[in-house]
């Protein structure tokens, strides 16, 4: 009975569960949720439209189930067990050997808010899990914007000023991409009659119609298209240390899936992802937040998967959905291991941490499996993952691609391999003496720390799971050789760089970058253009004032007392004036 | 300041990075894994690659590594001017000015 119901149901039931109860209630639903929904879906929910209804003269498929969603939903169910693992501490008492208070974060967790941070955690992956199981546009309409509204709930949680402010920009820019995908599902219904969700894209490579630019744009802004791609740096090291692994683990992974169902195999995003791939490397390298450094890191893995989607082949959409489901395990521990960092130190910041090995030996192993993993060392998961992507770009004769991909390889090594780990727990030794974090913290990084590795030995369990027919395989000598130098030598390269004092220095500082158009330009323009519409307006306002006041004043002048209009005048006057005006009449018509 | 007030407080942890000699051991080991996979290069001639490639051939020899070496320094050496450019003050979103 339970397959026939849409996954997104028991979560949104779920939640109104957990808003209800407390303690041991609440920790065993939130554990049981994504547990019992992930083994309805594993073992009971065959390919096939399972719900659909008429509405207005349109079908409405609420739960669509192929092998592309199926694999979304069940990361997202693995992504929500960790997730809730993660934060089950939530509302007990301050995690014992924590230092946070030294620096004012007495909360830091959010946990005043454990009880909204666990429903919109909860109602979150319950969205996330609607829009991928969603058969038609406004289905998939419906829950891109409830994704949106949910999550922003577990940037606010961390209650401060500037959480508050992220969350709001973060909402509106999401707000936008919903509208973007109603008005492009709009003019498809016009156009075709039928609002299932399909390919969008025109067979040729092109995107083609308005309808489908317009959702391709609300769709990258989602995955985070460059100029587009802020809300992510900007919200994500905002949230609590628990909101930031749920954040990390949906949207942009929905975006991903929305890609590679509606537009595989479209030039454009080989040009884009190619892109996202490269410019945040940069970034990252001069980022003082670690999790901001994450941030980047993120739009640098999503580029790859926009990569392989718009390569288009069985190889290359495989390779990106693949390497989207090793990246939520992945990303996710790794900002579970600087979350473990935000919880017991308040501090995220390189210039702030270092030396942490000593007091969080644990955490630390973690953080380095999830760096081995992301930076795709052989037997870890993005080797063979990412690599599919790669091997497609060359098959697919896109040779430049290829080498900014082996580039942007070196790049993630650096920022996330080498950079997280490093400065947060070797490098110069803080004097900061935390402890490990809860024990609920450290299971669910052994989980996430555990499936990358599995991922990256037994590759093929993975591999029956995508969604195209292609055979594979990632471990030959060559692979693991040449893989091995470029991290190696590239590592080489950091101790070089370090040891020449050339590597540059952690700053108390931001980087300018996209952002800048609507928090800096955006305020200064409409402030401007408020300031000169402020005082044209002042201006016409004084110079009517003065007209008025000048003609009021002529009048008062010609009508007062003493005005001439105001005298009484003598008959004889009069009849000289008849007189003239008669000479006038005469003169002009005879 | 708890010195003063304990007979046993509590020892500064010292950790492997403290001791110069085995950092020394950790970066010998390293530097040997690097020279074998740059000799591992002479095994890769006689073996055929999985997806063999026509650019992979023609920039076969040493590509890998030198590529990751020089990718590092190219990504510090690019990334440093544009710290430059682009660096602002911590609170310049939040009413700072533009100088540094």
């Amino acid at each position: 009975m339970l397959s026939s119901i849409p996954p997104f149901v028991l979560f949104f039931v779920g939640a109104l569960a957990v808003a209800f109860t407390k303690g041991t209630a609440r920790k065993a639903l939130l554990l049981a949720i994504p547990i019992v929904g992930g083994l309805n879906l594993w073992f009971g929910v065959e390919p096939g439209i399972h719900q659909q209804f008429e509405f207005l003269g349109y079908t409405l498929v609420p739960y669509r189930a192929d092998k592309l969603s199926l694999l979304f939903g069940y990361l997202f169910h693995i992504a929500a067990f960790i997730g809730f693992v993660y934060a089950l501490h939530l509302g007990d008492d301050a995690p014992e050997g924590s230092v946070a208070g030294d620096v004012g974060e007495e909360d830091v967790s959010g946990n005043a808010r454990a009880g909204l941070q666990h429903v919109s955690a909860m109602l979150y992956a319950g969205s996330a899990l609607g829009a991928v199981f969603a058969g038609d546009l406004i289905t998939l309409f419906v829950f891109w914007e409830l994704l949106a509204l949910t999550s922003a709930f577990l940037v606010w949680a961390r209650g401060s000023e500037r959480s508050l402010e992220a969350g709001f920009r973060y909402l509106v820019i999401h707000v936008v991409s919903g509208v973007l995908l109603l008005s492009g599902a709009l003019m498809i219904a016009r156009e075709t009659g039928s609002i299932e969700f399909g390919a969008l894209a025109g067979a040729d490579g092109a995107v083609g119609s308005l309808a489908a630019w317009l959702i391709l744009a609300s769709f990258g802004i989602k995955a985070g298209f460059p100029l587009v791609h802020n809300w992510i740096t900007e919200a994500y090291p905002e949230s609590t240390p628990t909101g930031t692994v749920f954040l990390s683990a949906f949207t942009t992974k929905v975006a991903v899936y929305a890609l590679a169902r509606g537009y595989a195999g479209t030039e454009i995003l080989i040009y884009i992802g190619t892109l996202m791939t490269f410019f945040p490397i940069f970034y990252a390298v001069l980022e003082n937040d670690l999790r901001r450094v994450l941030g980047y890191s993120m739009i640098n893995q999503i580029g790859f998967m926009v990569a392989g989607i718009g390569i288009g082949s069985a190889m290359a959409v495989n390779g990106a959905v693949a390497h989207a489901f090793a990246d939520v395990i992945f990303k996710g521990l790794l900002f579970m291991s600087m979350g473990a960092v935000l919880t017991m130190t308040g501090r995220t910041k390189g210039t702030d941490l270092g030396g942490l090995y000593k007091t969080m030996p644990k955490t630390a192993f973690l953080c380095i499996v999830g760096a081995m993993a992301i930076s795709a060392f052989p037997l870890f998961s993005a080797f063979v993952t990412k690599s599919m992507i790669m091997v497609a770009a060359i098959e697919e004769h896109h040779y430049i691609v290829w080498l900014f991909m082996l580039f942007a390889s070196a790049g993630v090594l650096e920022h996330a391999g080498i950079k997280i780990p490093f400065f947060a727990f070797f490098a110069h030794d803080s004097g900061i003496r935390a402890k490990e974090p809860p024990k609920n913290m450290l299971v669910a990084m052994s989980i996430g720390a555990l499936l990358c590795v599995l991922i990256g030995v037994f590759p093929s369990q993975l591999y029956a799971l995508l969604p195209m027919e292609m055979e594979y395989h990632a471990y030959d000598m060559r692979h693991v050789v040449t893989q091995l130098q470029l991290l190696c030598f590239g590592a080489l390269g950091f101790i070089t760089l370090m040891k020449t004092g050339v590597y540059p220095d952690e700053k108390r500082a931001v980087h300018v970058d996209a952002e800048w158009l609507y928090r800096k330009a955006g305020p200064w323009v409409v402030g401007t253009v408020g300031r000169l519409v402020g005082r044209a307006d002042a201006y016409v306002r004084s110079s009517v004032l003065e007209l008025v006041d000048s003609i009021m004043s002529g009048a008062a002048r010609a009508h007062g007392p003493i005005g001439p209009l105001a005298r009484s005048w003598p008959t004889g006057s009069m009849v000289l004036w008849v007189a003239i005006l008669l000479a006038g009449y005469l003169l002009f018509y005879l | 300041m708890s010195h003063e007030h304990h007979d046993h407080a509590p020892q500064e942890p010292i950790g492997w990075m403290d001791k110069p000699d085995v950092v020394k051991r950790v970066f010998t080991v390293f530097y040997a894994i690097c020279v074998v996979l740059f000799l591992a290069e002479l095994v890769l001639m006689g073996t055929e690659n999985a997806h063999p490639h026509p650019l992979e051939e023609r920039m076969r020899y040493l590509v890998y590594p030198v590529f990751g070496f020089i990718s590092f320094w190219f990504l510090v050496l690019v990334a440093k001017p544009m710290r430059g450019l682009l660096i602002r003050p911590e609170d310049y979103y939040d009413g700072g000015d533009d100088a540094e």
